[in-house]
């Protein structure tokens, strides 16, 4: 995982996206870290979704509301346009049903932020080209042991955006915690996105 | 030790029937702080009653029921939690029931003793927390039938519980249920030494019937899995006896099990819990009454807890409880526990399972209200 400043960063980026008091759903919620600081930071209230025992204790510990649920499944148990966000933070690069979850996270919330690693990142792209699959902070994994099986650069996201009908709302790109704007798809490592259905 | 409540004004239970008075036995473990909020229920299933952990004296055989889940350090902590157990109303425990004497003929109930229900339990309970000085519980826990009222206490007494611990349950039966329940009744009532219920004058007990109930309950507690494990195919003598005496391990194990039941268990209770189980409904047998408007006034927090082999009970049951919390917008968490041990799962220690009833109990101290 990320380093603890990273981490930080990425939680304050996705604070800066929702508004005060919302309702969120923190999908691959992992300890609930990030529900605790949207609680603390933004009045924020919610559930997490998580599928691993460890991380569903870790979450009862911090006082985090989690339900335990295979995210491959679908989000059938719970009710369209419950929620204000839905939060997918670094985790749709290691779903199997990619479109699925896309769909099921705007049938359930108003607004979606995604975030991903970019793997059109320079330094990814340089160990492609020098003839290795990259590895990384954001990407800390071996090609045999990654989870990570739908990796994406920001265009290529975009584009999948484009055919489900999904509008961006707002795109934050960042590198070690700070924002980047001059050629995102190349020099930023992290990608935040808020989105939403189109109808 | 256990204690007995005694309540003298006349109880008018959801059937209309009306007790004079009953009287409760329950036992507390633990110590009720100054500001009376450490207070635990916990509810009991079909045979379970108010002893629910610790050892009577050195010569008992085995502790309470939940003695793995209750007691000094373990995850339902009564160093920190007062805990109270309670048998109840109709049981056969001592608390007032089929077998008790009724006091307008002297002679036991039998089967003029009232059918009640999980709504009778709650209001029963009420009174015994009046009587105990709590006004507020900071967690009513149940597993089975015990979960159902649980989660029964957070519709009825909102204000009353701070938490609610679902464990093993279900919000209602499905037909295969209630099916097994009257498989189980019927065997009861067809013995010959039924009487119509008021066996007790004949100096016998339906105890034919009642080891029969117990048998096919006990089939439905375990999963296929765990009795494959246990049991298998294995025969006691190694070799096929071809007669219908015990040959499997399977048969050895449920006519003991059937046996040990039917000595100490009242039969008219076991016919009183499951038609209990049939009736509850928080939706009250509306069928347009949704699960989501039903819990619509609790405000508890909620701990629900399924586990994975659980065919009695299924985990896709306890699901039906948190998506109508979720659409309630109450504070909720659920577990589903991996487990091989079917419903019975619920009373096994697991470290998982009970590292997390653990760590919602220690929430609970920490947060006061949910």
């Amino acid at each position: 995982m990320n380093a603890h400043a990273d981490h930080r960063a990425d939680f304050e980026t996705i604070a800066s996206l929702i508004a005060d008091g919302a309702k969120v759903l923190d999908l691959g919620c992992g300890d609930g870290s990030l529900l605790k600081y949207l609680k603390q930071t933004r009045k924020a209230w919610g559930y997490g979704v998580e599928i691993a025992d460890e991380k569903v204790l870790a979450c009862t510990k911090n006082g985090v509301n989690v339900i335990q649920t295979d995210l491959e499944t679908g989000l059938s148990g719970f009710e369209s346009g419950s929620f204000d966000y839905v939060i997918l933070s670094q985790t749709l690069q290691a779903m199997k049903h990619t479109e699925v979850i896309m769909r099921e996270m705007l049938r359930v919330a108003k607004q979606a932020i995604v975030t991903f690693p970019n793997f059109g990142y320079w330094r990814h792209r340089m160990q492609v080209i020098s003839g290795h699959m990259p590895v990384s902070p954001n990407l800390p994994y071996q090609w045999y042991n990654t989870p990570n099986i739908h990796l994406c650069t920001l265009q290529d996201f975009e584009a999948f955006c484009a055919t489900l009908n999904v509008r961006i709302l707002q795109r934050i790109v960042m590198h070690r915690g700070q924002q980047i704007s001059l050629m995102p798809n190349l020099l930023g490592s992290l990608a935040v996105y808020r989105v939403e259905q189109l109808s | 030790m256990p204690q007995t409540a005694r309540f003298e004004q006349p109880l008018r239970l959801r059937s209309g029937a009306v007790l004079a008075r009953y009287e409760l036995v329950y036992e507390t473990y633990g110590q009720l702080n100054a500001g009376k909020n450490n207070a635990v229920l916990v509810c009991h299933a079909l045979s379970g009653d108010h002893h629910v952990a610790g050892y009577y004296s050195e010569q008992d055989k085995r502790p309470g029921w939940w003695d793995n889940m209750i007691g000094p350090g373990k995850p339902i902590d009564t160093e920190r939690f007062f805990v109270i157990g309670v048998n109840n109303l109709g049981g056969c425990h001592g608390s007032t029931g089929p077998a008790s004497i009724d006091p307008a003929t002297n002679k036991p109930y039998g089967a003029s003793f009232p059918v009640v229900t999980v709504d009778d339990w709650i209001e029963t309970q009420a009174q015994l927390a009046d009587y105990l000085g709590i006004r507020q519980f900071a967690a009513v826990v149940g597993g089975s039938l015990g979960g159902m009222q649980a989660l029964q206490w957070s519709i009825t007494y909102p204000e009353r519980i701070r938490h609610a611990l679902v464990i093993a349950a279900a919000p209602k039966l499905t037909a295969q249920n209630i099916a097994f329940n009257d498989v189980a009744r019927q065997a009861i009532i067809t013995d010959p030494d039924f009487h119509g219920g008021n066996y007790y004058a004949h100096g016998v007990t339906p105890k034919r019937g009642l080891r029969l109930a117990r048998m096919l309950g006990h089939i439905t507690y375990l999963s296929d899995d765990v009795m494959g494990s246990k049991f298998g195919r294995l025969l006691r003598s190694g070799a096929f006896q071809f007669n219908y005496e015990v040959e499997f391990e399977i048969e050895s194990y449920l006519r003991y099990q059937g046996d040990k039941f039917a000595e100490s268990f009242d039969a008219n209770t076991y016919l009183l819990m499951t038609k209990a189980l049939d009736y509850f409904d928080p939706t009250h047998h509306q069928e347009e009454a949704s699960l989501t408007l039903a819990l619509k006034p609790a405000v508890a927090g909620f701990l629900v807890v399924a586990f994975t082999t659980d065919w009695r009970f299924a985990p896709e049951r306890s699901r039906e409880i948190v998506k109508a919390l979720l659409d309630n917008e109450r504070n909720v968490t659920y577990a589903e526990i991996t487990s091989s041990h079917g419903h019975d799962a619920f009373l096994m220690p697991d470290p998982h399972y009970h590292e997390l009833v653990r760590a919602y109990m220690g929430r609970i101290e920490q947060g006061g209200a949910a």
